[in-house]
């Protein structure tokens, strides 16, 4: 018989690299979940992007005149003339404007308020009112900064306002319905979560239980590998992987959709690994807890759900009510969303670090629960 | 191992329940070292979940024992590293190749050369040219070849080989049988459970468990000796309508036809002689006395169960 070969130290690693090597090979042979690694983020970007973000063209909109002389009109005229604004009604009342916007007749509703010549002329910078139906954030923001250019355009064409400088008035908004909307830009950082929440979910999630259904457990744990081995083995690939994604949606959204980085890329970096670790934790977890690998899927779904509605990806988080909140921020994607459009839109450097310790949770009950025998 | 015991499973009163299901019951045995000991049984007797006790993979509800020296409740990362488990069910990895599935064993377990290692053992399976072929294409015979190399490459002192061949061809299963002996040559310890004869009958020892008792072991001869069975052979003629006659008359445990002859089986041989006298004379029939066969030890020591069992 051949010597039995010495089984030397740093067992940990090289075990924990055998299960990864592993976990690598296969998923690079699964085509499905390789085609899905970058078919999810590029479809729901583009389609959410571009579904809400197509440079929206000829929105209805009500327009109260209260002003009815030459700078009224033609500021009227001006904004008749956008692609963006298609002024379908002229109302009298801003009961009228109410009526319009609820029933959805309207997205907009602008009011150039008595006395704004005078205002003007005065230098006390008057306002002018625009209400929007901003259940889609998007098209409301971009709404109120095209009306400022409208505005002045047809200001500096009657020679009221400077060519240059600060607008001597301002627009004020006033969004209904979704009063949290701040820029078109909140969807591209909102998806980066969404988007890695569900493939980081779904990959690990059905990782334990596939190698249960198809026989391949029984034998990995009669070989000397540890529980905690096998899950960094079968975790690791993915953080790779959610960081591919993670890059690729930023990068798309910058290119396609010009939004901003302005904070630290490397904390924004540092800090989206650390939620796709949180993220691959939990579908682990519900991996050794599930008999099978459909149960597996439906605990994730059932865990994405309340992410996509509770987390302020869909609706805004300050106007849900406090129990919807309270579960909410138990979510890593809530405080996530917050960090990447903190991040990318206002050019903070803090960090919210309230999902490591759910990733440590996570993790660690996936180890305890997983099962070494066949009991 | 120089202090290695000459023992390599010896476990005592193992028991395993599955909810109120005793799966196992009161089960010891002793496999020597170097030795090749078959483990048969019909479907559901507990060959599975007694191999699983042994390796470590469940817990057994009471008994003890050690597998290599090792005891089997507390040592079972040693026993591990030094056991080879060939599952019942193929469980390789089919998305990964023969050479990928062979270097992860390796790596797991730690070889200096996991490359090197996994190619030497391709060479030695025959599989060379096959290398990047995925597991799961290759057909029943390979796979089990391929398992059974994966088994052997961190050169595990005990195999444990749950039904290897089942659903593998003549040919193929003799070629198995073969490497298995190579195996046993090299000192290595084999329990292989199986439902082929002709592999239990190349056996160094066997042990034969019904509804999770072990009802008996030994050599293939000592068992035949043992049951205590007289058979008589009868060939020619219309051997089914004989057994369908012959079927249940007093004196008579059992009738089994096997091609075209029918062995007639009983414990007492006063009475399977009386038994069958009146078909002496039969034309076309000639009875001989013969040994029983080891199928025919077993489907006896079977119904013999089924009798306690109930
Ligand atoms: N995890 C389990 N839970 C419940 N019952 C089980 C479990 N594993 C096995 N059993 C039952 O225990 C009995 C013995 O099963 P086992 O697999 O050990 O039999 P076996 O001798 O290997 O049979 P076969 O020849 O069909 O492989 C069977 O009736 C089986 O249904
Ligand atoms: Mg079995």
């Amino acid at each position: 018989m051949k010597a039995p070969r010495a089984h030397t130290g740093g067992g940990f690693w090289r075990r924990t690299r055998a299960m990864l090597i592993k976990e690598f090979i296969q998923l690079k042979r699964d085509r499905l979940s390789f085609g899905m690694i970058i078919m999810i983020p590029l479809l729901q970007l583009l389609l959410f992007g571009y579904a809400i973000n197509t440079t929206p063209r000829d929105l209805p909109t009500a327009v109260l005149l209260a002003e009815n002389n030459d700078v009224g009109r033609s500021i009227l005229a001006a904004i008749e003339n956008t692609r963006y604004f298609k002024v379908t009604r002229q109302v009298r009342s801003e009961a009228e404007f109410d009526r319009l916007l609820t029933t959805g007749q309207v997205l907009f509703a602008i009011e150039i308020p008595a006395g704004f010549e005078r205002a003007l002329r005065r230098g006390d910078k008057p306002a002018i009112l625009i209400a929007a139906d901003a259940t889609d954030p998007v098209a409301a923001g971009s709404a109120m900064s095209s009306l400022g250019q409208v505005v002045r355009t047809a200001l500096q064409h009657d020679r009221l306002v400077p060519d240059s400088g600060a607008p001597p008035f301002e627009i004020r908004m006033h969004a209904r319905y979704n009063p949290a909307a701040e820029t078109s830009l909140n969807i591209v950082p909102g998806l980066v979560g969404t988007i890695l929440t569900m493939t980081m979910l779904i990959f690990t999630a059905l990782s334990v239980t596939r190698e249960i259904e198809r026989g391949t457990m029984e034998s990995l744990l009669s070989m000397p590998i540890t529980p905690v081995e096998i899950m960094l083995g079968k975790i690791v690939p993915y953080v790779i992987v959610g960081f591919v994604q993670a890059a690729l949606i930023i990068g798309i959204g910058i290119v396609l959709f010009g939004v901003p980085v302005l904070g630290s890329l490397l904390l924004l970096a540092a800090l989206s690994t650390l939620f796709i670790t949180a993220n691959l934790s939990i579908g682990y977890t519900f991996s050794t807890v599930a008999q099978n690998q459909l149960q597996a899927m439906q605990m994730s779904i059932m865990f994405f759900l309340p992410n996509i509605l509770l987390s302020g990806f869909m609706f805004p988080f300050a106007g849900m009510p406090a129990w919807a909140q309270w579960i909410g921020e138990t979510l890593p994607l809530t405080h996530y969303l917050r960090i990447v459009r903190a991040i990318m839109l206002k050019g903070a450097t803090f960090a919210d670090l309230h999902y490591d310790g759910l990733t440590l949770v996570a993790m660690t009950i996936a180890v305890t629960r997983f099962r070494r025998t066949l009991d | 191992m120089n202090t290695a015991p000459e023992i390599a499973i010896d476990v005592r009163g193992l028991t395993k329940r599955f909810g109120n299901r005793t799966v196992v019951h009161d089960l010891s045995m002793q496999v020597p070292r170097g030795a090749i000991y078959g483990f048969l049984g019909p479907n559901g007797s507990g060959k599975t979940t007694t191999i699983r006790m042994l390796c470590g993979l469940l817990t057994p509800d009471e008994g003890e024992g050690t597998c290599l020296g090792y005891d089997i409740r507390t040592e079972a990362d040693k026993i591990k590293l030094r056991v080879g488990y060939m599952t019942q069910r193929f469980s390789l990895y089919e998305d990964l190749s023969v050479r990928e599935n062979l270097e992860f064993v390796a790596r797991l377990y730690g070889l200096a050369d996991p490359r090197g290692d996994a190619q030497g053992m391709i060479e030695r399976l025959g599989l060379s040219g096959r290398e990047e072929q995925l597991a799961g294409t290759l057909s029943g015979g390979w796979k089990q070849r391929l398992a059974l190399g994966a088994c052997t490459l961190p050169s595990p002192e005990l195999l444990l080989l749950d039904e290897p061949t089942a659903g593998v061809d003549p040919k193929a299963r003799r070629e198995f049988w073969n490497e298995i002996h190579a195996l046993a040559a090299e000192g290595l310890t084999v329990l292989v459970s199986t439902h082929y004869m002709d592999e239990a009958e190349r056996c160094h020892e066997i042990a034969y468990i019904a509804y999770g008792e072990l009802l008996t072991h030994g050599t293939v001869s000592r068992l035949i000796e043992r049951s205590g069975l007289v058979t008589y052979t009868a060939s020619g003629g219309d051997v089914s309508e004989l057994a369908h006659e012959l079927t249940d008359k007093p004196g008579i445990d059992m009738v089994a036809p096997f091609g075209a002859s029918l062995h007639v089986s009983g414990r007492d041989p006063a009475a399977l002689e009386a038994a069958i006298a009146p078909y002496r004379e039969r034309p076309g029939i000639t009875w001989t006395r013969t040994e029983p066969s080891l199928e025919d030890v077993f489907i006896d020591l079977m119904s013999q169960a089924r009798d306690n069992f109930q």
